[in-house]
């Protein structure tokens, strides 16, 4: 037996020691802990650290004399009095309820016809349809932007080559459906293919019963699959409200193709990064900044009471 | 469940031998919607700056013209693009990578520990979910450009190591893919647990965590408004900003009408890793949608 040897021995047999037995105890409370550190530790300087910095900073208002002096709130006043601020949000709203029921209609039409096996060699639509999603939003962007475009534009090419008007898109009244189109382009793939996710959980001895009792394909579809599937459909549309909420990047891409198309509130993570950038109006921006957020955690966090409250029901 | 969620491409029920000719038209039609900007985009990049103004976008001018593209797109700004593809390419790996690794650990933690605290700190996380990395940008901004951490890949690396949609897809991955009885078999053989995470329980959550992996780098990839916000040096930019910056001046009269041609040519260089990625790597990527449907 080597001397190693020997000393673990000797360690084991001897009776666990008090001191040795509280650091096991906290050490395995503290496990946890220690896994979740990182996270945790981002979570409060990136996330939560920052907006705290945002809201402290929107309290103040820098004078031309004087430097900066607490204000109180009097810069969300400003802002809900800000009728810039307020054409922003209408904006992105008009936007959201034109974009969001196409793009989820058409997701769930395609899942729809994808999973009841109506449609064959679905692969090839699953992989075109999604392939969109994997293009950047700047890149997505871009391209749209020279595609709805009168020099080299296709579109406009075609109206010529028919001798029709080339149809202008990008104008201050065309601008909201041409970055509809460009969102529907994007995540409608995405989005069917969250909805057909849910749609292949669902267990196929259900269908099989209602074949049994005569149903025909539309009334599985509408009776079986679409309720079913319900909770994805209202989980895509969560997302999408907020990420219309956040519109920034088509708007800001495009306005260099489009200047005159849109204004520099055209949405109201357009209008922050303005006053931020352009202005130097950081103690107002952050203001403004503060309560975007604020606006989409309250409505995340209500909509998840709201799920869980009707799974804890059910 | 595990083995279900493993390949939900294959399990595919019987379908019905017939298909429906309307619905066939349909989605062939939409098809051609999703596809013809990107196929627009590919044959743009072989043009010239002159054939692109002169021959119909949706077929190939005369002459073809990619390679000389490919040469001034590397040659403009003494070299910027190939910088930006650099940018890009370490911001997206590290931030991808690491973000991952700290979303497994949280992951584990919430799905093998009974903690004080776990349900209201797995609230959070979900409430987290949520709100978009755009939301912070500006905060972020604001306090950067205060501590001075703007002008560094650092100010857009570090923000991304939190990915909260990470850590629900690993817990809920982990809880499938690793049984109690191993963790407690290993305990038994004297294994610490940093040891059991590192060794054993993270061969079985590899999958998950490549799933997870892949949407991390496709979000860094095409991450735009925070470095927008916080990288003023052009020597620092992402693709995506280098992009658009360069789209702006191309518009610009007079100045640079050549850069037309570059900017398309560089969106096909900027798409085409994150094409191969999502080809390459479908069966995660359909994995990570259909967890986070299912249990969403």
């Amino acid at each position: 037996m080597s001397l190693s040897e020997m000393s673990i021995r000797r360690e084991s047999s001897a009776p666990p020691r008090k001191e040795h037995y509280y650091w096991s105890r906290f050490s395995r409370k503290a496990t946890p802990f220690l896994f979740l550190s990182p996270f945790l530790i981002g979570f409060l300087v990136f996330n939560v650290y920052p907006l705290i910095y945002a809201f402290n900073l929107s309290l103040y208002r820098k004078k031309l004399v004087g430097g900066n002096t607490f204000v109180g709130l009097s810069n969300y006043v400003k802002a809900f009095q800000d009728s810039s601020f307020w054409e922003g949000v209408r904006n992105v709203l008009v936007f959201g309820v034109m974009q969001i029921p196409i793009m989820l209609g058409l997701a769930l039409l395609f899942a729809t016809l994808i999973d009841s096996g109506v449609v064959r060699r679905v692969s090839i639509f699953r992989l075109g349809y999604f392939l969109p999603f994997a293009v950047p939003n700047v890149v997505a962007a871009l391209i749209w932007g020279y595609f709805y475009g009168q020099s080299f534009g296709p579109i406009a090419q075609l109206a010529t080559a028919l001798k029709l008007t080339p149809p202008i898109f990008l104008t201050a009244k065309g601008i909201i459906p041409s970055i509809a189109n460009i969102s529907v382009w994007q995540y409608t793939g995405y989005n069917m293919l969250i909805i057909y996710a849910a749609m292949k959980a669902i267990p196929t001895e259900l269908y099989e019963a209602a074949k049994v009792d005569g149903a025909n394909e539309w009334q599985i579809a509408w009776n079986i699959r679409i309720p079913l599937v319900l909770p994805a459909i209202l989980l895509t549309f969560i997302f999408s409200i907020i990420g219309t909420l956040q519109l920034f990047n088509e708007p800001n891409v495009l306005n260099a193709v489009a200047p005159t198309a849109m204004n520099r509130h055209f949405t109201p993570n357009l209008y922050v990064y303005n006053l931020a950038f352009a202005n130097k109006q950081f103690d107002y921006s952050a203001a403004i900044s503060f309560t975007l957020a604020l606006v989409t955690a309250v409505v995340s966090s209500l909509v998840l009471f709201i799920i869980f409250r009707r799974e804890a029901n059910q | 469940m595990t083995a279900q969620t493993l390949s939900p491409v294959q399990t595919s029920r019987p379908r019905p031998r017939s298909g429906n000719t309307i619905a066939y038209i349909l989605m062939a039609g939409f098809l051609l919607y999703f596809l013809i900007p990107l196929i627009w985009l590919f044959l743009a990049s072989t043009k010239t700056n002159a054939g692109l103004f002169s021959s119909f976008g949706l077929w190939f001018d005369k002459n073809i013209n990619v390679l000389q593209n490919l040469k001034d797109l590397f040659a403009r700004d003494d070299g910027a693009f190939g910088l930006w593809i650099k940018n890009t390419a370490v911001y997206a790996i590290n931030a991808a990578l690491f973000s991952t690794l700290i979303s497994a650990a949280a992951g584990y933690a919430f799905a093998q520990y009974r903690f004080p605290g776990r349900n209201i700190l797995f609230g959070i996380v979900l409430a987290a979910v949520f709100v978009p990395a755009t939301a912070f940008a500006v905060p972020l901004y604001l306090l950067e450009s205060k501590t001075g951490l703007t002008n560094s890949l650092l100010a857009i690396i570090l923000p991304s190591l939190v990915n909260p949609f990470g850590v629900y897809l690993m817990r809920i991955y982990t809880e499938q893919a690793v049984s109690q009885d191993l963790i407690d078999a290993a305990r038994v053989d004297g294994a610490g647990e940093f040891r059991i995470f590192a060794t054993i329980v993270f061969r079985l959550i590899a999958p998950g965590f490549v799933t997870v992996l892949l949407f991390a780098f496709v979000g860094a990839w095409n991450n735009y408004f925070l470095p927008l916000l916080v990288l003023s040096k052009s020597s620092l930019y992402p693709l995506t900003v280098g992009l658009a910056y360069w789209s702006g001046l191309a518009t610009q009269p007079g100045n640079a009408h050549v850069l037309y041609i570059l900017v398309i040519m560089g969106s096909v260089v900027a798409i085409l890793p994150l094409m191969i990625v999502f080809l390459f790597l479908q069966r995660f990527w359909q994995e990570g949608l259909s967890l986070g449907s299912i249990k969403g």
